[in-house]
């Protein structure tokens, strides 16, 4: 597909045309930071940018981090301590690096959940939805394995759980956790290879961030009308568009800032509430925390795995169909990751012929469904399964899957959307109306540049 | 272009200054937590001060504890030593600054100058370490920082096995490859018997 | 119900084990104290903390450590107001001595604690390291496993740690009904050992709390301030336990400060940014008629 054409870079200097010639590098920013991008764009389009800054965040602080840290199991724990209390500032950091952990974390769902409803994940867009998701799951590994590090209680028995799911898959299960592990528990083999993988797995994100922007600029942004930018004439590009800088860096950085407020105030005041008192205990084989509660982050999808037991009849089915070689626990696996994996097909899994939600009246009812069935999940993951929540568990994952593999189908066939505006500058235009009183004045505030 | 014009211009120039000047203090205040996050911290700085119980050293002793990872040569002087110390012509040195760092650049290479103070232990008390005998200085060779051997060299003080170089029993350089006398750090004694090594922070 | 921790008992380890029905319906008494560094503008009142030092030297030293605390700490910025020179009174009032293995030609000996030693670990068998208890432990949870009541109440660890001071209490009858319980009966304990004659049949705890294996530690008047503070259960508690969330976190006051600094400041920052996007976006906005 043809990008939207605007202007490219044009060397004028002596200087800037040698190195143009040599390396465009000027030229690839000036093209990445004045993209058009459609005016129309909502505050749910600020994810991107708060994702970009969270990542740089993070690098940020976890180089300065790993300087001081050890990934030796009698040093670890005492370690975070000395950074605490003795590096210069390390207190303040380390709880950024830690609730910075959370930022990324909300950011990512607000995206997700963006993209979701705009329909951003579909045709042509596939394949930024596709590596992004890869980087969700790549998040994911990374926030995990940061976790283990403080080697705390939660760390070490989270840890134990976690590898256990891989333990759970049929015949080389064992040997795929006993590999994961490099020992037959946890230890000082793992604690040193997470330490490893959670410096690295972030510059493999930053990658896949070029990678991600790299695709959407081609295919050009979604909007929140889902109708394509008109690319026939740079004109009528014109129209439909503003460029990236300043209009919506400014906009970005708004958002990005008053979203840092509130995070500043949570590591100013309240740093340890998003985590887990337990993960200030050292780490001990011998006893077990009483609830094993996994981050807030990752409970919407615990719940998933949890919710699946041998008393399901799906997987009562399941264990016949295969000859007891899927039992709950594996199964529970596979729903967890196949909870992601769902989200990666959602492309063709959405046969609507309208691409955003709001034009869509039958299709808002279930994606506002879907937005609580994971709040829902997410409260449920941390609750003990027993009682009501393994039934709430069950039903909310029961939703998540019938969203993508049946509502979503469906709903294109049966739905009737409504006809999306032709063009941006139109939905723009709606949202802005010309004053009618305030035309003496116009001239006037039209700026000179 | 009217007045009104000019002046709203100059408001909105205002508040794009503003706004980029916030930001850049934000990202200045950010980026040098990181950077001094990289000093050294409160468990180094305070072993920038130690105290050190001499109270075993007995006359002609040495002793070499390390201090910030370094040696340091604290050595109870024999009545000889501080007399063959005295009796040299500062003149005569090849490097006359004393290079104690509680006295600062111009102070001359004096016996005196190169030792411990005694300590004050009020009306009528004998000190343990009498006037001159205690002696504190770096541990390693001005040279290229090996480890001098004591009571030896043409002067009865340190010699460097690895350039030659000889100290006398106040530390001064007098023969040899090396620019300087040994570096004699902040040293106080606290107690009687208990020196201090580095200042407090 | 409590995310509790049973320190005591090893209990299976695999997957989903831990949500299983062993903690279910532990209810413990936690009382909110009134502490000084609640809140934005709260900080440590450092007299306090020197009371907290004082009980903690005189009671809970005796069995339990502070393996992370410096005595340095004590006396720098952030300290509980106490000079170099005090901290080496304390030390040498106190006879506090470590094993140094570099003595004695590698042998090792003990020697008296430097400033720059960190307090001893725990003397007793079984008693927790404290230096980072109120950290360890939150008071304050749900509704429902929500976690709310930590965005109004905050934590809780130092509640928790003072009511656990306060909480001791007469055994309730339905304990006496069964075989003997080991330990006391404290209404803030939710880890320890429960009597099934005190659960009802749907499984639910029908008191408080559990059993501890600690003795009550504090009482009125047990311990004398020279400043003739107050020194019933209460107060001497909520010392113990304002010394002992310095402990955990001694940076508490310079990270409010910043806290509040960094949001004034972004907040600034924001209202130019709200400005600088207005006037940015105005004419985009009103004058599409070129």
């Amino acid at each position: 597909m043809a990008g939207i054409p605007h202007d490219h870079y044009e060397p004028s200097t002596g200087g800037e045309k040698w190195l143009h010639k040599r390396l465009p590098v000027v030229g690839l920013m000036y093209d990445t930071l004045m993209i058009p991008t459609p005016k129309n764009l909502n505050w749910m389009w600020i994810w991107g940018i708060v994702l970009v800054f969270t990542l740089v965040l993070q690098i940020a602080t976890g180089v300065i981090l790993a300087m001081h840290y050890v990934a030796d199991t009698e040093l670890a724990f005492s370690r975070i301590e000395h950074i605490m209390r003795n590096v210069n500032g390390g207190a303040m950091i380390r709880y950024v690096h830690m609730n910075g952990a959370s930022l990324f974390f909300v950011a990512v769902y607000a995206h997700i959940f963006r993209a979701l409803y705009y329909g951003s994940y579909k045709s042509p867009r596939e394949v930024t939805w596709i590596i992004g998701i890869l980087m969700f799951v790549l998040m994911m590994g990374t926030a995990f394995m940061g976790y283990v590090l403080p080697w705390g209680q939660m760390s070490f028995h989270g840890t134990a759980v976690i590898t256990g799911l891989f333990g759970a898959i049929p015949f080389v299960g064992e040997a795929i956790q006993t590999w994961l592990l490099g020992a037959g528990a946890v230890g000082q083999p793992a604690l040193n290879r997470f330490f490893a993988l959670h410096y690295m797995l972030p510059f493999v994100l930053l990658g896949l961030t070029i990678v991600h922007v790299w695709a959407f600029h081609t295919t050009g942004n979604n909007n929140p009308t889902g109708v394509e930018v008109r690319r026939t004439s740079k004109e009528e590009a014109e129209r439909d568009t503003l460029p990236f800088w300043p209009y919506f860096v400014i906009k970005d950085l708004l958002a990005l800032v008053v979203i840092l407020i509130v995070f500043t105030a949570i590591v100013g005041f309240m740093p340890n509430y998003l985590g887990h008192p337990d993960n200030y205990i050292p780490a001990t084989a011998a006893a077990t925390p009483a609830h094993i509660v996994p981050e807030w982050y990752f409970l919407p999808f615990y719940a998933i795995l949890r919710a699946f037991d041998d008393s399901v009849w799906i997987v009562i089915l399941t264990n016949w169909l295969t000859f007891g070689i899927i039992d709950g626990k594996f199964f529970g696996v596979l729903a967890m990751f196949g909870a992601i994996a769902v989200m990666a097909l959602a492309p063709w899994l959405d046969t609507s012929s309208v691409r955003s939600g709001r034009y869509r009246p039958m299709f808002k009812w279930w994606f506002w469904l879907l937005v609580v069935d994971f709040i829902i999940l997410m409260w449920v993951g941390a609750r003990p399964a027993e009682g009501i929540y393994p039934v709430i568990s069950l039903i909310g994952a029961t939703y998540w899957f019938a969203y993508f593999l049946v509502i979503l189908p469906l709903l294109g066939v049966i739905e009737k959307p409504l006809t999306p505006p032709a063009t941006i500058e139109e939905d723009f235009a709606a949202h802005y109306p010309k004053s009618t009183g305030g035309s003496s004045s116009a001239p006037a505030a039209a700026p000179a540049e | 272009m009217s007045h009104a014009d000019d002046l709203q211009g100059t408001r909105r120039d205002f508040i794009y200054y503003a706004t980029a000047g916030g930001g850049a203090i934000a990202a200045g205040v950010g980026g040098w937590g990181l950077i001094n996050s990289m000093n050294p911290s409160r468990d180094v700085l305070a072993l920038q001060s130690v105290r050190v119980d001499i109270s075993g050293l007995s006359e002609g002793m040495q002793i070499v504890p390390l201090w910030q990872g370094k040696p340091v040569f604290i050595r109870y002087r024999t009545p000889e030593e501080i007399e063959a110390a005295r009796s040299v012509d500062v003149a005569d040195l090849p490097d006359q600054s004393a290079g104690n760092d509680l006295l600062g650049d111009d102070a001359e290479a004096t016996d005196a100058n190169r030792t411990v103070a005694v300590f004050d232990g009020g009306e009528g008390v004998e000190p343990t370490f009498p006037e001159g005998a205690l002696y504190v200085s770096s541990g390693l060779c001005t040279h290229l920082g090996c480890v001098p051997v004591g009571e030896s060299g043409d002067f009865g003080g340190w010699f460097c096995p690895c350039h030659g170089s000889h100290y006398d029993t106040a530390g001064r350089i007098r023969k040899g490859p090396a620019p300087r006398n040994l570096p004699i750090p902040y040293a106080v004694l606290v107690e009687d018997t208990v020196l201090q090594l580095g200042e407090e922070a | 119900m409590l995310k509790t921790l049973t320190l005591t008992t090893a209990l299976g380890l695999g997957l989903m084990v831990s949500t299983g029905a062993q903690a279910a319906g532990a209810e413990t008494y936690v009382e909110d104290f009134d502490f000084s560094f609640e809140g934005m503008f709260g900080r440590y009142d450092t007299m306090q903390l020197q009371r907290g030092m004082q009980v903690y030297t005189e009671v809970c030293a005796s069995c339990h450590g502070l393996e992370y605390v410096t005595f340095r700490s004590l006396a720098e910025d952030g300290g509980i107001g106490w000079t170099d020179d005090n901290v080496r009174d304390y030390i040498e009032f106190n006879g506090i001595e470590l094993f140094d293995n570099t003595l004695d030609d590698g042998f090792g000996d003990f020697r008296p604690a430097e400033l720059t030693d960190t307090f001893p670990g725990s003397q007793a068998e079984g008693a927790p390291d404290l230096s980072l208890m109120a950290k360890a432990r939150a008071g304050f949870h749900g509704p429902e496993g929500t976690g709310l009541n930590q965005l109004f109440y905050g934590m809780g660890g130092p509640e928790y740690i003072a009511s656990l001071m306060t909480g001791y209490a007469e055994e309730p009858e339905c304990a006496l009904e069964g075989e003997p319980m080991d330990g006391y009966y404290n209404t803030a304990f939710g880890a320890g050992g429960f009597p099934e004659s005190c659960i009802d049949e749907n499984g639910k705890h029908k008191v408080p709390g559990s059993w501890i294996g600690m003795p009550p530690p504090l009482d009125d008047g047990w311990i004398e301030y020279a400043d003739g503070s107050p020194n019933d259960l209460d107060a001497l508690s909520a010392d113990v336990a304002a010394f002992l969330m310095w402990t955990a976190e001694p940076g508490l006051n310079a990270r409010k400060q910043a806290g509040l600094t960094g949001v004034i400041f972004l907040s600034i920052l924001a209202v130019l940014l709200y400005l600088t996007n207005k006037r940015l976006w105005a004419p985009i906005k009103k004058g599409r008629d070129e």
